[in-house]
């Protein structure tokens, strides 16, 4: 039974909306008829620190934390903290990696580096790494609130769900102002294709 | 049945609705601070947030005194503040059908302790139930009034951060009817708690333990799930997924309330294993009452008793090592710990606390982040108030010069938490400590919640705003002086003065909180660092915000710029550089 979850790994730094993102995508695996499990940590972490969410659905899910080494995609908000999950990631399993740099207090304090070629290590890693330009599409969606949004489209075309049932699970969860710019950054993410692949 | 996702939290909320909950009370705690947030969406509620957890609890109580159900949730630490109405109410019962939920924190994510709230259930000797997702948080939460109100007891739902914060599919029902109109009743062998009639109650406690063990074996909260072979596991809340993911042909047994324990029921099960393994988190709260029983199982001596479970840390623990990772990081990668926000009304206090070596008993809040660098000005952190009366208590012991040194430090929030009495205690015995109050305008770290100084409801309505001025000066403080804590000179200035008065002075450092959600925090142009002017002293990066990034390739020696994005022009920065590099970007 425990095979036939599928784990979706979340990583990014508080304040960048995964939240919002991790709902839609539970909503719409739900609305899909699947089991759903989230789990994240909210409270000190928010404070600008790292930020994980657990993404789990299958026909029935116990643990709502993915084991440890099992999850099938590895979907990251910002390159450093996708880069610091990578073992998280099962032999076999996808990147879909926001090509967004967030410096951290050490590396802001010039007492660390940030690494430069985190696209390169994780497309080696993994070839057929998707990096996207999460900006980029925010910003053509009109909103640049809306980069979570436009991940989860580039998320959507690895996930076996209608088009309809993703606008289903948007309107339950975006609230209605902003509805229509998170649509569009969805749509977007949904026709990104990677210039690394 | 409608079905639809909630976290752990927004369950029990709706479980309470669906009991016919009629007042709730809470103090914000992570991960508890939501059940309140989103009772109060439900118009039947009374839902409100009370100074402390004591108080909530005891509003909960009277509630309950008047013949209506009532809640009371927190997190584990704050069931120590509210240990003392728990203990004796556990002795009088119920009228209406009272339940208290405490979240515990293993891992300590946002804690400074995790300890198993279980014990509180054995120690108080009342029941206590624990869900293993949504579902069964919204139907404990449902079943937990009814055992209330027929075994005469308050009642304790144990979660904890994931199963609160954790979301899965929930079937929603309708709400129960019929429940008796409140109303006054007078039954004063029951409900005042003189010796003489606590001398009758104990033993009614003692007997309703008993016959709550006994009528627990056959429910069905408390499930057999059979599996193949020999290999048994019994288990109990968020253990009991873990235990599914790691046995998954083992049988079963899985607890739904964890005191008392259906000893029975446990009996029958392990003559069925020959292997017997007991997984739960935190203590070996379950594990200890059935090695009493003389059944002999696997239980701390294989798994962790620190931190949380993790399905890879049940299965590393079985085999001795954890499984290895497909992939590994080959670099060192720079931490990123969480941060006081830009614009923190916070952080100008501390950068002059540190300046002027003060030594800085502190608590709990946003603010104990600024025990980390490159702050590194709070000095001591043991629980809410405490920032106040440990400052007291060190001043006791020192020299003369050294205790000029002791600043205690707390947020409004605390302060009215518990912090008052601190400052009581402080005046009373003539401490010459200094104490600062961070007076941000919210309960900042669990979310900005409001309390009794911001002048709002938890509903959002206008209500009362207590005056921290006037508090301190009913208590008998005579030095008092407010001041804007972006200002960095005055600030200095007030913190040195008061830390050279002999006697009790309090400094209040007055800004809203940049996340309240009111517009009340000012937000400017963000500034600008004119690049010709820095020569890289990193003055600026002293004082740990997280909108000035050092840029190493700039220059000959580096150069400080502002991320736009985040600034919100406190200035306080500005104030630190001596070379005058920033400005406004306006």
């Amino acid at each position: 039974m425990a095979n036939q979850v599928t784990n979706i790994f979340l990583a990014g730094v508080g304040g960048q909306g995964t939240l919002l993102a991790s709902e839609v995508l539970s909503e719409a695996l739900m609305l899909a008829g699947h089991d759903v499990k989230k789990s994240e940590i909210h409270g000190m972490s928010q404070r600008g620190g790292s930020v994980t969410s657990h993404v789990r659905f299958g026909p029935k899910v116990y643990s709502p934390i993915i084991p440890e080494g099992e999850a099938d995609i590895l979907f990251g908000f910002e390159l450093l903290e996708t880069y610091r999950y990578l073992p998280w990631l099962k032999k076999g399993g996808k990147i879909i990696a926001n090509d967004l740099k967030i410096i951290p207090a050490p590396v802001a304090m010039g007492q660390a580096e940030y690494l430069g070629d985190i696209p390169e290590r994780l497309c080696a890693a993994v070839p057929g790494a998707k990096i996207v330009n999460g900006m980029e599409l925010a910003r053509q969606a009109g909103n640049l609130r809306t980069v979570n949004i436009a991940l989860v489209g580039a998320l959507s075309k690895e996930l076996d769900i209608p088009e309809e049932t993703w606008q289903q699970a948007m309107r339950n969860q975006v609230p209605e102002r902003f509805l229509a710019e998170n649509l569009k950054a969805f749509e977007l993410g949904r026709q990104f294709k990677s210039p690394l692949t | 049945m409608k079905q639809t996702i909630l976290s752990g939290n927004e369950a029990i909320a709706r479980g309470a609705f669906e009991a016919g909950v009629k007042v709730a009370s809470a103090y914000p705690g992570t991960p508890s601070t939501e059940i309140l947030e989103n009772v109060v969406q439900y118009k039947e509620i009374d839902a409100s947030w009370a100074p402390n957890e004591k108080v909530a609890l005891e509003v909960a109580i009277g509630a309950c005194f008047g013949g209506a159900r009532a809640l009371a949730t927190m997190k584990h630490v704050g069931l120590n503040v509210a240990a003392d109405p728990l203990f004796t109410q556990s002795y009088i019962g119920v009228r209406g059908g009272l339940v208290i939920v405490v979240a515990d924190d293993p891992e300590m994510h946002s804690s400074q302790d995790e300890q198993d709230s279980r014990n509180y259930a054995k120690f108080a000797k009342v029941p206590m139930f624990e869900p293993a997702d949504s579902e069964e948080a919204r139907l404990f939460t449902r079943l937990a009034y009814e055992v209330s109100e027929q075994f005469d007891t308050p009642v304790l739902l144990r979660s904890n951060t994931r199963i609160s914060h954790g979301k899965s599919v929930v079937n929603l029902d309708d709400p129960v009817s019929g429940l008796p109109e409140p109303g006054l009743e007078r039954n004063p062998t029951k409900f005042v708690m003189l010796p003489a009639h606590a001398r009758q109650r104990h033993p009614v406690v003692e007997q309703r333990i008993k016959d709550l063990e006994k009528w627990s074996c056959d429910q069905p909260f408390n499930r057999i799930e059979d599996g193949e072979g020999e290999v048994g596991v019994i288990t109990s809340g968020i253990a009991y997924q873990y235990a599914k993911e790691v046995f998954p042909k083992a049988h079963i047994l899985k607890l739904g309330m964890v005191h008392p324990l259906p000893k029975d029921l446990i009996r029958s099960f392990a003559e069925r294993c020959k292997t017997l393994y007991v997984l739960e988190e935190l203590d070996p709260f379950i594990e200890e009452q059935i090695r009493a029983m003389g059944i002999s199982v696997i239980g701390k001596d294989v798994f962790p008793i620190c931190g949380e479970l993790t399905p890879g840390r049940v299965k590393a623990a079985l085999s001795g090592e954890p499984d290895p990772a497909a992939y590994e990081v080959e670099a060192e990668l720079p931490n990123r710990p969480p941060n006081m926000c830009p614009g923190c009304s916070h952080r100008g206090v501390f950068f002059q606390l540190k300046q002027l070596g003060a030594y800085v008993t502190g608590d709990i809040g946003c603010y104990t982040l600024a025990a980390l660098p490159p702050l590194s000005a709070l000095d001591s952190c043991v629980c809410m108030g405490a920032g106040i009366s440990n400052a007291t208590g060190l001043c006791k012991v020192l020299g003369p010069e050294e205790r000029q040194k002791v600043v205690g430090v707390m947020g409004d929030s605390t302060f009215l938490h518990t912090g008052i009495n601190s400052l009581m205690d402080l005046v009373y015995n003539q401490s010459p400590a200094t104490v600062v109050i961070l007076d941000n305008r919210a309960t900042g770290m669990t979310g900005r919640q409001d309390n009794p100084a911001t002048g709002f409801t938890l509903g959002g309505d206008v209500t009362n705003a207590v005056d921290i001025e006037t508090i301190c000066r009913a208590l008998g403080v005579k030095d008092i002086q407010v001041i804007d804590p972006y200002d960095l000179e005055l600030t200095r200035n007030a913190l040195k003065k008061a830390m050279a008065t002999p006697e009790p002075s309090v400094v209040i450092a007055r800004r809203t909180c940049m996340l309240e959600r009111r517009g009340g925090a000012e937000r400017k142009a963000p500034l600008v660092v004119e690049a010709d002017k820095c020569v890289a002293c990193k003055a600026c990066l002293k004082i740990g915000c997280p909108a000035i990034e050092w840029n190493a390739e700039a220059g000959e020696k580096g150069k400080a710029v502002v991320n736009q994005m985040l600034c919100v022009g406190c200035e306080v920065c500005r104030q630190v550089c001596k070379f005058d590099a920033f400005r406004s970007s306006k």
